[in-house]
């Protein structure tokens, strides 16, 4: 399919002359390969893990803390060692990297979808709506995202759902304000005007013809906010205000490691360190070549 | 100029009355204090004269009405846990956070600033380019890991620093200090360097960036057509051209490295009010985590505040609030 067209180039889509853009920087490239791979074993974690973390059944205290490598009761060798609880690490970790992915993503959509629609809204609106919201978010944006997060779950006690909505509160504004820069620009040219002259409604406008424009700045925050979401959660978890114990993220699973390592026991916080520093990484790179070819400041 | 200040001093209040009150209702929401501070097997009479006691028997309305007036008093009530008053239990925490802070946003700056500076005059360069790959990783490593790694290598493994605490501290006008011991130093060393690490990051960019444009400005030309050495440019020029973005993010960011202390005071264990939140979280201390928020709002209102101002005497157009995007 890719000779084809490299020969006959004529007919390029713009997300075809996008891709091919991206795959000129190899190591934007190959964080995007990181960053796939690594979410087709989040999303398969539960097929690939040597071990259910989760069931009882398969663990013995007797392997608890053992060093990577280390050939198990069982018979089965623990590649990168077991936890406090004699899990195996390494299927603890795709588990927990399959919560974190779980939580990043949906924290990062929702706050996506509400901080948009505040920002287009308040942009398309005008007049004390406009007003209203942006003081808002203009008000929580100086706030660091950290300290709300951290009172929010502190307020809302442990659970998936709790962390999610601390997240999402901590971050929507961060889609709003660039939701409403984008929105407040286009707002402003003529097709929106011609678009308001006729008579379509009001949504079909806001959707079909506002909303695609502003959606580059908000593909690029969104990347950002996804990581940092991941990057608050295992913060949040690390303190112990995030996840309940019996479902370990990346951060909960560092989190117990934690008092091992002062007796040197220390592949039970880095491996799964490693594995969270890995993710969020992948996904900044690919966020920063996204943003550096969607700038039209930097387009020669 | 007056009513710019007072229409931000106003809105500066309300910001404060809307934050101790969802502070206030959000904090009553969780879970019940009395289990805290009375023991299991108390009687339900016990149990009653606990509660009215802690004045928890009134409606909320009134609590907070209570709250609100203790507050302009500057009494923020007894922690449940260490019964004693919470002002004085914050009070003994600050200095512990304060040198903290401190040390650790000039480490940030002063070095920052000079590698960024660096790799925006030689951006090309492979030091440059090892410069700002350590600031991105910076910026993605969370970093409570970081302080986890700085741990297992200076202190478990090498065994060079301390692991945590304060160390010796000491008085100064009453107050403890550890950044006048040795020992306290060797304390502070790996926490300090652990926040100052994502504000490093950000100092390096700013001053990379800042750096590339003065370097491009008519100011820097003339100073090399009068023949001043590169140095001398550097100090007395560029310095003074990218200084005004990085004061303003200095000021910014000594709030967020307050709330980010949380985060390093818990994994060095040091006794400053960041740890003290945490810990009173976990044992629903209701009063100290009130103070705490409602102080923290304070100080972050208030240095929003000052950077408004000193924008608006710096910048006349944004008195006229006609530039806001």
């Amino acid at each position: 399919m890719t000779e084809i067209l490299s020969a006959a180039p004529a007919p390029a889509s713009p997300l075809r002359l996008f891709w091919r853009e991206f795959r000129r920087n190899r190591l934007a490239t190959a964080a995007l390969a990181v960053t796939v791979a690594l979410a087709l074993l989040a999303a398969f974690a539960p097929l690939v893990a040597p071990q259910n973390p989760y069931d009882l059944a398969h663990l013995s205290l007797a392997d608890a803390r053992r060093p990577p490598g280390y050939l198990g009761t069982g018979g089965y060798v623990y590649l990168l060692g077991t936890d406090p609880q004699g899990r195996d690490l390494l299927s603890a970790i795709l588990y927990g990297l399959r919560v974190s992915v779980e939580i990043g993503l949906a924290a990062g959509c929702i706050a996506l979808t509400i901080g948009a629609t505040f920002g287009v809204l308040a942009a398309y609106a005008g007049g004390w709506i406009e007003t209203l919201i942006m003081r808002a978010v203009d008000l929580q944006l100086s706030f660091p995202a950290i300290l709300l997060a951290l009172v929010l779950a502190a307020l809302l006690g442990q659970g998936k759902a709790q962390l999610v909505t601390a997240l999402v509160a901590a971050q929507y504004a961060y889609f709003a304000r660039t939701a409403y820069g984008a929105a407040a620009a286009e707002r402003r040219k003529d097709y929106i005007e011609a678009a308001m002259a006729t008579p379509l409604g009001a949504g079909r406008v806001v959707f079909r013809h506002l909303l695609p424009n502003c959606a580059p700045p908000l593909i690029v925050v969104a990347t950002v906010q996804i990581a940092s979401s991941i990057s608050l959660e295992a913060t949040l978890s690390f303190l112990g205000l995030g996840l309940p114990v019996t479902e370990p993220s990346l951060g909960m699973l560092i989190s117990n490691g934690f008092p091992y390592m002062m007796s040197g026991r220390y592949w039970i916080s880095v491996y799964p360190g490693l594995m969270l520093i890995l993710l969020i990484m992948a996904i900044n790179i690919v966020g920063d070549q996204v943003r550096d070819q969607l700038n039209p400041r930097l387009r020669r | 100029m007056l009513g710019f200040v007072v229409q931000r001093a106003f809105q500066a209040f309300v910001v404060m009355v809307v934050m101790s009150m969802i502070v206030f209702v959000g904090v009553y929401a969780v879970g019940n204090p009395v289990d805290i501070v009375i023991p299991p097997d108390a009687t339900q009479a016990m149990r009653a004269e606990a509660i009215h006691r802690l004045g928890l028997d009134l409606p909320l309305w009134q609590q907070y009405g209570v709250f609100v007036w203790r507050l302009l008093h500057g009494d923020f009530g007894r922690s449940f846990v260490y019964n004693m008053p919470v002002l004085d239990l914050i009070g003994g925490r600050l200095p512990a956070t304060l040198e903290l802070v401190l040390i650790s946003i000039l480490f940030a700056t002063g070095v920052g600033v000079s590698l960024g500076v660096y790799a925006g005059v030689r951006p090309s360069g492979l030091v440059a380019k090892s410069i700002m790959g350590l600031s991105i990783l910076g910026f993605s490593v969370p970093s409570f890991w970081v302080g986890l790694i700085l741990i297992l290598t200076f202190a478990v493994s090498l065994g060079w620093l301390p692991a945590g605490g304060r160390g010796e501290t000491v008085e100064v006008f009453g107050v403890p200090w550890s950044f006048l011991t040795l020992d306290g130093l060797g304390h502070i060393v790996l926490p300090a360097l652990n926040l100052a690490l994502f504000k490093m990051a950000m100092m390096i960019r700013l001053a990379r960036a800042g750096t590339r444009e003065a370097m491009l400005s008519d100011t820097v030309k003339f100073a090399r057509a009068a023949g001043i050495s590169e140095g001398t440019i550097l100090r007395r020029h560029v310095l003074k051209l990218i200084s005004i973005p990085i004061i303003t993010v200095f000021g910014l960011e000594l709030g967020s490295t307050v709330a980010f202390a949380v985060v390093t005071e818990t994994i060095f264990s040091w006794p400053g009010i960041g740890k003290l939140i945490i810990d009173s979280i976990g044992v629903l201390d209701r009063p100290v985590m009130v103070a705490y928020l409602v102080l923290t709002a304070l100080l972050f209102v208030m240095i929003n505040f000052t950077v408004d101002l000193v924008f608006a005497a710096i910048d006349p157009r944004v008195r006229s609030g006609k530039t806001r995007t």
